[in-house]
């Protein structure tokens, strides 16, 4: 049952005339049937917004949202074929897990028995069938974010919405759940729209992501291509856990060699352009050694457990890196750093755009 | 030992005094209806009764005059029954559909038409007597029991509604929208959702209702006819009605009955007065 959704040109404004607000601007978006589209961004990015308009619950100021080829704008939420998750979870406190479940079976008019067999299908596919005579009141966080996905999952619709669905869970759960999550699209293949300010959910859970900042969209592609080809520096800096390095320098012929300057070292790669530059690598990509040429202090060490990432003092500011856990470092070490030359990404000094 | 206790004998016995001080009208309420007419003229006012003797609450019941008519105070209870009873009940489901729409439904000036609402509030209603009575003219309700339903039922509204729309705004939008998606409509949402949620504000707003239109006696000796009086105009007409001897024991027990049903209310759904008035945000 996966539908496609088009959403062209919707543009978002509160207020009017000269003290309107533009909470999104033009956005283009297409997803294919089952596919997992992540809106991810900073808050107060639209993405929020954007959902909203997806379900019906906001009206764009301009633009389409197509479901399955249809045109939806000015559809009921109820007729849409959607259902949605929220933060909140919002289970009616006074309806029984069962019935919660029910409720929009029940506004559909569907047979009584072939409810509870929905409804008891749904309830085994998340293991919540101890639940079901139990109130919301009654469950743990986690417990109350089944019921939610199992509310959403026993009308069968047409695309999924997931309004931050895990940030009111605790760190253990979140991953859990993100998992199940994850578990359910690949049992359904129903289209998901799935917001979050989360980035790590979004690269795990996203077959594809848009990134967004102030109602525009930076960027949208799979995981990989927004992890190792961001757009521009908002993205290359918001994805990916520490940041991407984003080192300034000049790119062109210093002294009779072509190359890269940062600071007052030479580094012997090219870079697409030439001119005042962004270089952008991120901190896996990097490496210590003794004899580079480029070098810096240790001024921090931060061990996580798997790796350590090695924060360093350069004449072009400041850069990570990411060692063995192995490596024995401390501050204050002078050392000398490499970098893999085609794991580099390049931006434009002034705009911040990819080049 | 004895400085150890005295501030709790202290305490305990200021309460126990405030409590007799408070409950002395009520006592004497009760034990001059209990008296007969020959234990009255006595004049001990908070003598106990000598005998157990409801001649007194019969007669203010069936008998009492007020004027020429003999008939006591049951005709003014039934009206005021017939009168609190849906006014009660429509002021209340009318005052939950404002608060459903003004804090879950917001359109374009709903906050200044709360705001209007809210003047109702703090309204002295005899700012309202000449023209209320005016277009009860109007609609050909004068003196009739409907016309002090409706007058009851819009002098109420603001007050429930403001109730209603503050219980509500705590209730999560999200909610709502969850409802909207999974298929119900404005209706639909109201009394499956919203409606199960408001047992608390619901009785205090029944209470509030009850105890204000029962009590009423503007609008009661403003707009009734002759045969629409509520109690309180009953009770008001039976004592001032003058007689060679004043009966007290009468009197007394005409404003006990009188103020029966507020208390009976009170006691059965007191606890959930308090409830409703405390209670915050609703939990999901």
């Amino acid at each position: 049952m996966a539908a496609s959704l088009q959403i062209s040109g919707v543009r978002k404004a509160f207020g009017k005339g000269s003290k309107a607000v533009e909470v999104l601007q033009r956005i283009d978006i297409d997803v294919q049937p089952g596919e997992f589209l992540i809106l991810v961004g900073p808050s107060g990015c639209g993405k929020s917004t954007l959902l909203n308009i997806i379900a019906g619950l906001e009206e764009p100021t301009e633009g389409e949202v197509r479901i399955g080829g249809k045109d939806v704008i000015g559809v009921a939420p109820a007729q849409r074929d959607i259902a949605m998750v929220f933060q909140s979870y919002a289970l009616y406190p006074t309806m029984s897990v069962y019935d919660n479940i029910g409720f929009a079976l029940e506004m559909r008019k569907v047979p009584k028995a072939q409810r509870d067999q929905r409804i008891r299908e749904v309830a085994a596919m998340l293991q919540i069938e101890a639940l079901l005579d139990r109130r919301p009141a009654q469950l743990s966080g986690g417990q109350r974010q089944r019921v939610a996905m199992g509310r959403a999952l026993a009308r069968q619709p047409q695309i999924f919405l997931f309004d931050e669905p895990l940030s009111n869970l605790d760190a253990k759960l979140r991953v859990e759940m993100r998992a199940e999550i994850k578990r359910l699209h690949q049992l359904s293949g129903i289209t998901s729209v799935y917001v979050t300010h989360d980035q790590i959910e979004a690269m795990t859970l996203g077959s594809r992501i848009a990134v967004m900042k102030g109602g525009v969209l930076q960027q949208l592609g799979t995981p990989d291509e927004i992890y190792n080809r961001p757009a521009n520096t908002y993205v290359a800096s918001f994805i990916g856990s520490p940041t991407m390095n984003l080192i300034p320098g000049h790119n062109g012929t210093t002294q009779g060699k072509l190359g890269f300057q940062i600071a007052l070292t030479h580094l012997p790669i090219a870079a697409p352009q030439d001119g005042q530059l962004l270089m952008g690598v991120r901190p896996e990509h990097l490496s210590l050694v003794d004899d580079a040429p480029w070098r810096g202090e240790v001024s921090l060490v931060e061990p996580t457990g798997a790796d350590t990432y090695v924060v360093v003092k350069t004449g072009a500011g400041t850069v990570t890196v990411r060692v063995s856990a192995q490596a024995k470092l401390k501050a204050g070490d002078r050392i000398g750093l490499a970098l893999a030359a085609d794991h580099i990404s390049w931006f434009d000094a002034g705009t911040g755009v990819r080049i | 030992m004895f400085t150890k206790y005295l501030p709790r004998v202290l305490i305990y016995g200021t309460l126990l005094l405030a409590a007799c001080f408070f409950l002395a009208p009520l006592y004497v309420m009760l034990a001059t209806s209990l008296k007969d007419a020959e234990q009255i003229r006595t004049g001990n006012l908070l003598s106990m009764p000598h005998s157990f003797n409801v001649d007194a609450w019969l007669s203010a019941w069936s008998s009492a005059c007020t004027g020429v008519d003999c008939r006591g105070l049951q005709p003014y209870f039934m009206n005021s029954v017939a009168i609190a009873v849906p006014a009660v009940l429509i002021s209340t489901a009318w005052g939950a559909i404002n608060g459903y729409v003004l804090s879950m439904w917001k359109f374009r000036g709903s906050e200044l038409l709360f705001g209007f609402m809210l003047f109702g509030v703090f309204m002295p209603f005899q700012v309202v007597l000449l023209p209320m009575s005016q277009v009860l003219g109007y609609l050909g309700l004068s003196s009739s029991l409907g016309g002090l339903i409706m007058v009851h039922c819009i002098a109420g509204l603001a007050g429930t509604t403001l109730f209603f729309r503050n219980y509500y705004t705590a209730i999560p939008k999200e909610l709502v929208n969850a409802a909207r998606m999974d298929g119900a409509g404005f209706w639909r949402i109201f009394y499956r959702i919203v409606v199960p949620l408001s047992v608390p504000i619901l009785m205090v707003t029944l209470i509030w209702q009850f105890t204000n239109i029962w009590n009423d006696f503007l609008f009661g000796v403003a707009f009734s006819g002759a045969d629409s009086k509520p109690i309180t105009v009953g009770l008001n007409n039976m004592a001032n009605t003058t007689s060679s001897v004043k009966s007290y024991n009468v009197d007394m027990a005409a404003a006990l009955i009188a103020g029966l049903p507020t208390m009976l209310v009170y006691v059965l759904a007191g606890q959930y007065f308090v409830k409703g008035l405390t209670a915050g945000a609703v939990k999901g």
